[in-house]
């Protein structure tokens, strides 16, 4: 058993890891990767909703009935994020601030929908919540990754609390166009590539 | 004047794609062919209006008058899902062409991030009703917009040699860029 919730597990965090071999979720890694402290932020909170929504959702596999399961799962994706949203709302005020509409977004955050009926609604609770955590810290790894990449070419630093921590020399320029709009899509769409140079095994 | 602002601003300044990163997932998924593309346009516009107005008018009369704002998330997403559902079954009995044209699109847009994020930034933004209605029809438009600019140029992308480990989404991502720069020239018009 042990052996099995591994593997559920580990899934999430190469071999199908979001969005880079599952091409899901992709508005908040453009939206939320300016700076590593949102990403990072932002891959805890979408975690957080998943393992719950799983659980729950695999909880309730047996008595919700086929027909109108979307619905159900959207509600119970819904209220973690309403609970998500108000801890943040309490607890990490600035960071809130910052993440805006995307934190009620997670709702429609098509991985948190994809494993409840993808996964949590076929297998029992404990193996769900192991995918849910893996797919959950594997997506918070890329949003790290992105966003390190584009706030160290964007700014020449990391700022973490608000203190910046500083990479390169005063002589270097800022590649501001990393940080703007259209840098998200490059950005990803190279990290994409390079993923696809390494091969799945 | 003020409302032309306003639909110039959310069609071409703050395009809900390019420079919100709002329903991307669609975005990439249906623009390989122009025919997709379209019919998913269309179905937002349908949707999105529709939703923007009545998630308006439930957070309005209903969450602000008896203060269980804490409930938006909730109440708008379970709004836009029946109405997607509602929408569906009226189209299929009454217009059946419309309905044929819209297909496997309408369902899909339940989790469309774009309809749950405009009616989320048409709250945030403290928007008056008719504010609103143009705020919602200009986004839907913004999005068929760039959607179907970045459907033709995948089309000639698709019968261009890519190398391997570009293919598909990631030579995609990066055609998105090169469109959103274009969409950044805008930003200074508002």
């Amino acid at each position: 058993m042990a052996q099995s919730i591994a593997k559920e597990f580990t899934k999430g965090l190469w071999t199908e890891i979001a969005p880079f071999r599952i091409v899901l979720g992709l508005c908040p890694i453009l939206a939320v990767t300016k700076t590593v402290e949102n990403g990072i932020g932002m891959g805890l909170a979408t975690t957080f909703v998943l393992v719950f929504s799983n659980f729950f959702v695999s909880l309730f596999r047996n008595i919700i009935p086929a027909k109108v399961r979307i619905p159900c799962f959207i509600v119970i994706i819904a209220t973690f994020v309403t609970i998500v949203e108000l801890l943040m709302q309490a607890y990490t005020y600035p960071l809130f601030l910052k993440l805006g509409i995307f934190i009620p977004l997670i709702v429609v955050n098509c991985i948190v929908l994809g494993r409840a009926e993808a996964f949590a609604s076929k297998n029992a609770p404990h193996l769900s919540i192991a995918d849910g955590l893996g797919m959950g810290i594997g997506f918070t790894l890329s949003l790290a990754v992105l966003s390190a990449v584009r706030e160290v070419l964007g700014t020449g630093a990391i700022t973490f609390y608000e203190t910046p921590i500083v990479l390169f020399g005063p002589a270097f320029e800022p590649f501001t166009f990393m940080v703007e709009a259209p840098g998200a899509f490059v950005c990803l769409g190279l990290l994409l590539c390079f993923m696809n140079l390494i091969p799945k095994k | 004047m003020d409302l032309i602002l306003l639909a110039i601003g959310c069609i071409f300044v703050n395009n809900i794609l390019l420079a919100q990163f709002l329903g991307n997932c669609p975005f990439l998924g249906t623009s390989n062919k122009m025919e997709t593309a379209v019919g998913m346009s269309m179905a937002v516009v349908f949707v999105l209006v529709m939703a923007g107005v009545i998630s308006w008018m439930v957070d309005h009369y209903l969450l602000k008058t008896l203060d269980i704002e804490y409930l938006r998330t909730v109440s708008f997403i379970l709004v836009i899902a029946s109405l997607v559902q509602f929408v569906e079954m009226f189209l299929k009995k009454s217009i059946p062409a419309l309905y044929a044209g819209l297909g496997i699109f309408l369902p899909l847009i339940t989790t469309n991030c774009a309809v749950m994020g405009v009616c989320l930034i048409n709250i945030k933004e403290e928007y008056t009703f008719v504010q609103v209605l143009v705020s919602s029809f200009s986004y839907a438009v913004g999005f068929g917009l760039a959607l179907i600019i970045f459907a033709g140029l995948r089309e000639r992308i698709n019968i261009a040699r890519v190398p391997k480990p570009l293919q598909d989404t990631s030579i995609g991502l990066i055609t998105a860029g090169i469109l959103s720069l274009s969409f950044f020239a805008f930003k200074g018009m508002v």
